[in-house]
C-alpha cells in the first residue's frame, strides 16, 4: 500500500448525496480478478454513454477535473455494497482523498486499506470546500494527514479527526496482516480457550 | 457486579483476542463465508505472501453472483470473465482446502441462504463475508457484517479482523403487524424513517413483539437490509424459534455439544438497563405495505401514497430526488398504484427463501401475470428450489407465467445475464434500487414478495390488501 502523508491537488465537486458503490464502479467491472485497471471504469454509467463516449458535463470529464486527486462529495458517500473495487477504481483514476460529511462504514474501511484517505468534516466545512472545488484547477487543496488538516485554496484550514491506528498505517503504508500476525500467539491462546468454552464453533 | 450489557456487547466481548491502547481490537471470526466476486484478489494475496488459510474448517465458499440461473447451466458460463471468476473460486477452494459448494452441488445458492440452511450460522458467532448483505446472519443473534477484499485476505490469513466497536442502537417494533404487512415492510419502513445513513456507526438490535413474532426467515429479511440503513450489522436475540431452526442442520452441534451450545445461547440477550446510544420505536400497527419510488432504499412510501416532489425534501436530498425521479421516469403527485410495471423479480438474499416463495405463490395461485409483464422466480438455494417444487409452488409460478430458475443472486445485481433492459420497470423483492443495479437504465421498485406478486397480476403497483380482501 502506498503511504499517504500530504497531498496537494485538484478537488472535484460531487455534491450528490448517497453516491453508492454501484455508481462508483458498476457491476460489470466486478468480474476482474485483479485490483488494477479499474480507473477507466470509475463512475462509468455517469461518465460514459452506453456506447462508451464521454458525457461532457460529468465532472471528471471536464478539462479542469481530469487530473483530480481529491473528491468533495455529498453525504453518505460509498453506501451500498462491500466491493473494494470502489476504492480500487478511485485509486486507479488517481483519487487519494475523499471529503464528505459521512461515509458508509465498509467503504470507509476499504479506503484505508488502499492508501485513500476518507475525511469526515462538518457540513459547513464541506460546503466551503465544495465551493472551493467548483473553482476548478486553480483551486488546489492540501490535505496533511500528520497535522490532520485540509487547507482550502483561500488558506482556510479545517482540522479533521482520524483513528490513530488507521493514521499510523496510512502514514507508513503498513500491511495490517503483517501486524496482526505478530499477535499470532494471542490468537493461538484465544483458539485454545474457545475450544473449551465453545467447542461447537 | 458487572454493568448490564447489550447483546452486541456480549458477543463482542466473547470474541476479543487483543485490545490496543487506543481501543482498536482484534476480533476472532467464527465463520468466514466466501463468494467468487470479492475473493480472488484475497487468495492471490495469500499466494504472493506464501500464507495459508488459518482455519479452513471455518471457511465456507459458494459461487452465487455470476452463476447462470438458466436450466442449461451445466454447459458452463458463456461470459468469459464470469467463468474465470467462478473457476478461480473452484481452484482456490481446492488449493486452500476450504468447505465448498460448487455450482453442480444441489446445496449451492446465495451465500447468505446457504450459511443458515447448512447450519454454519449459529447464535453468538461472529460471521463475516466479502458482501454487505452478511447482515442477514444477525437474525440468529450472530454478529455478522460485510467486509472488503483486503479484510477477506486478513481473515483468511489470521481468522481475525481489526475492529473498533460500534455504538449500540435499538430498533423496537411494538405490537402486531396488520394483514398484508411483512418483514420486508418492517425493514423498508425502518430505513424510510432513519435514512440510509441513519445507522452509520451503529450495530442495530431489532426487538419488540412484532420482531419476536417473525419466523427465522422473516428475521433474516429484516437483518439483511440493516446495511441499507447504514448499520454495520443488525442483530436479533436468539430464542426457541432460533434453536428450533438450527437443530439438526448439517453443521449444527449434536448431542451434548448441542445442549452446551443452547445453554450459552440462552444467555445471549440484552440485560435490563443496558445502554443504547440511539433508540427508535415504531408501532407494528402503523406499518403499511410499502414500496420504493426512487433510487435509494430510503425512498420508501406506503403503497397508498403519491410520488413526492423534490421540493418535499431539504438539503442535498432535493437534487438527489430530482435525479431519482428523472431516472425512474416518475411525476410528482402520481399515485404509486398508477405506476405500470414491465417485470417482476422474486428472489435474492432478502426474499429468496421458501416462506417468501410460499407467500408469493399464495397470491398467484390460479392467476396470471398481466399481459406484457415478464416474471422471474429465482430460489435462494438448490434446496429451496427442490422444496418449492415438491410443494407445488413451482407449478403455481409457471402457470402464472413466471420463469422458474436455478439458484443464484441473479437479477438482484445483474452480474449474470439476468438483467433489466434500459427503461424496463421491475417490482423486485431484492434490496437495492440503485441506478443501474439490475441493468443499466433499469428501474427498480423494492417491495415484499406478496406485493411483487400482486403487482405482476395487476400490471402496476398495487396494494396487496385489496387482493387479500377479494380472496377472503
Amino acid at each position: 500500500m502506498d503511504k499517504f502523508t500530504t497531498l496537494t491537488g485538484i478537488a472535484a465537486p460531487m455534491p450528490l448525496v448517497n453516491i453508492d458503490t454501484d455508481m462508483i464502479i458498476p457491476k460489470q467491472f466486478l468480474k476482474t480478478i485483479k485490483r488494477t485497471g479499474l480507473g477507466v471504469s470509475l463512475f462509468d454509467e455517469m461518465r460514459h454513454t452506453p456506447d462508451g463516449k464521454e458525457i461532457a458535463d460529468f465532472v471528471l470529464n471536464q478539462p479542469a477535473y481530469r487530473k483530480a486527486q481529491i473528491l468533495v462529495a455529498g453525504d453518505n458517500f460509498g453506501c451500498g455494497s462491500s466491493r473494494e473495487h470502489a476504492p480500487w477504481a478511485l485509486l486507479d483514476f488517481g483519487i487519494r482523498a475523499v471529503i464528505s460529511t459521512s461515509f458508509a462504514d465498509i467503504f470507509f474501511n476499504n479506503c484505508f486499506k488502499n492508501g485513500i484517505l476518507p475525511i469526515v468534516l462538518p457540513q459547513e466545512a464541506v460546503d466551503h470546500l465544495m465551493e472551493d472545488a467548483r473553482k476548478g484547477e486553480n483551486a488546489r487543496m492540501t490535505v496533511d494527514l500528520e497535522a490532520q488538516t485540509v487547507t482550502a485554496s483561500d488558506g482556510r484550514v479545517f482540522p479533521f479527526d482520524v483513528d490513530p491506528f488507521k493514521k499510523h498505517c496510512l502514514l507508513n503504508g503498513l500491511d495490517d496482516i503483517g501486524l496482526t500476525l505478530e499477535k499470532a500467539a494471542a490468537i493461538d491462546t484465544f483458539e485454545t480457550q474457545a475450544a473449551q468454552s465453545r467447542p461447537w464453533v | 457486579m458487572t454493568a448490564p450489557k447489550t447483546l452486541y456487547d456480549k458477543i463482542w466481548d466473547a470474541h476479543v483476542v487483543d485490545t490496543s491502547d487506543d481501543g482498536t481490537c482484534l476480533l476472532y471470526i467464527d465463520r468466514h463465508l466466501v463468494h467468487e466476486v470479492t475473493s480472488p484478489q484475497a487468495f492471490e494475496g495469500l499466494r504472493l505472501a506464501g500464507r495459508k488459510v488459518r482455519a479452513p474448517e471455518k471457511t465456507i465458499a459458494v459461487p452465487d453472483h455470476n452463476v447462470p440461473t438458466t436450466w442449461d447451466r451445466e454447459k458452463g458460463i458463456d461470459n468469459e470473465e464470469s467463468r474465470i471468476q467462478v473457476d478461480a473460486l473452484d481452484r482456490n477452494a481446492r488449493d486452500f482446502g476450504i468447505n465448498y459448494y460448487p455450482v453442480s452441488d444441489i446445496r449451492q445458492g446465495i451465500v447468505h441462504i446457504v450459511g443458515p440452511e447448512q447450519g454454519w450460522t449459529l447464535p453468538g458467532m461472529t460471521v463475516v463475508c466479502g458482501d454487505s448483505h452478511t447482515a442477514t446472519h444477525g437474525a440468529f443473534g450472530a454478529l455478522a457484517h460485510g467486509i472488503g477484499t483486503s479484510e477477506v485476505e486478513h481473515v483468511l490469513a489470521t481468522q481475525t479482523l481489526i475492529q473498533k466497536k460500534s455504538k449500540n442502537m435499538k430498533v423496537e417494533i411494538t405490537g402486531h403487524l396488520r394483514p398484508g404487512v411483512t418483514a420486508k415492510d418492517i425493514t423498508l419502513s425502518i430505513i424510510g424513517e432513519t435514512g440510509t445513513a441513519g445507522g452509520t456507526g451503529y450495530v442495530i438490535e431489532y426487538c419488540g413483539q412484532a420482531i419476536r413474532d417473525l419466523s427465522m426467515e422473516g428475521r433474516m429479511t429484516v437483518c439483511n437490509m440493516a446495511i441499507e440503513g447504514g448499520a454495520r450489522a443488525g442483530i436479533i436475540a436468539p430464542d426457541e424459534k432460533t434453536f428450533d431452526y438450527c437443530m439438526g442442520r448439517p453443521h449444527a452441534p449434536k448431542g451434548a455439544a448441542w445442549e452446551a451450545a443452547v445453554a450459552w445461547w440462552k444467555t445471549l440477550y440484552t440485560d435490563e438497563g443496558a445502554h443504547f446510544d440511539k433508540v427508535i420505536t415504531i408501532r407494528g400497527e402503523d406499518i403499511a405495505p410499502v414500496v420504493t419510488w426512487g433510487t435509494s432504499p430510503e425512498d420508501v412510501l406506503p403503497i397508498t401514497a403519491t410520488v413526492p416532489a423534490p421540493e418535499d425534501f431539504t438539503g442535498g436530498k432535493v437534487e438527489a430526488a430530482r435525479r431519482s425521479l428523472d431516472y425512474m421516469g416518475l411525476t410528482p403527485g402520481q399515485k404509486l398504484t398508477d405506476i405500470k410495471i414491465d417485470a417482476v423479480f422474486i428472489g435474492s438474499c432478502t426474499n429468496g427463501r421458501i416462506e417468501d416463495l410460499r407467500a408469493a405463490a399464495e397470491i398467484l395461485k390460479g392467476k396470471h401475470l398481466a399481459p406484457g409483464v415478464r416474471g422471474m422466480v429465482v430460489p435462494g438455494s438448490g434446496l429451496v428450489r427442490l422444496q418449492a417444487e415438491e410443494e407445488g409452488l413451482a407449478d403455481i409460478f409457471k402457470q402464472a407465467g413466471f420463469e422458474w430458475r436455478l439458484a443464484g443472486c441473479s437479477m438482484c445485481l445483474g452480474m449474470n445475464p439476468d438483467q433489466l433492459a434500459p427503461g424496463e420497470r421491475c417490482a423486485a423483492t431484492s434490496n437495492r434500487n440503485f441506478e443501474g443495479r439490475m441493468g443499466r437504465g433499469g428501474r427498480t421498485h423494492l417491495m415484499s414478495p406478496v406485493m411483487a406478486a400482486a403487482a405482476g397480476i395487476a400490471g402496476h403497483l398495487v396494494d396487496v390488501r385489496t387482493i387479500l380482501a377479494e380472496t377472503v
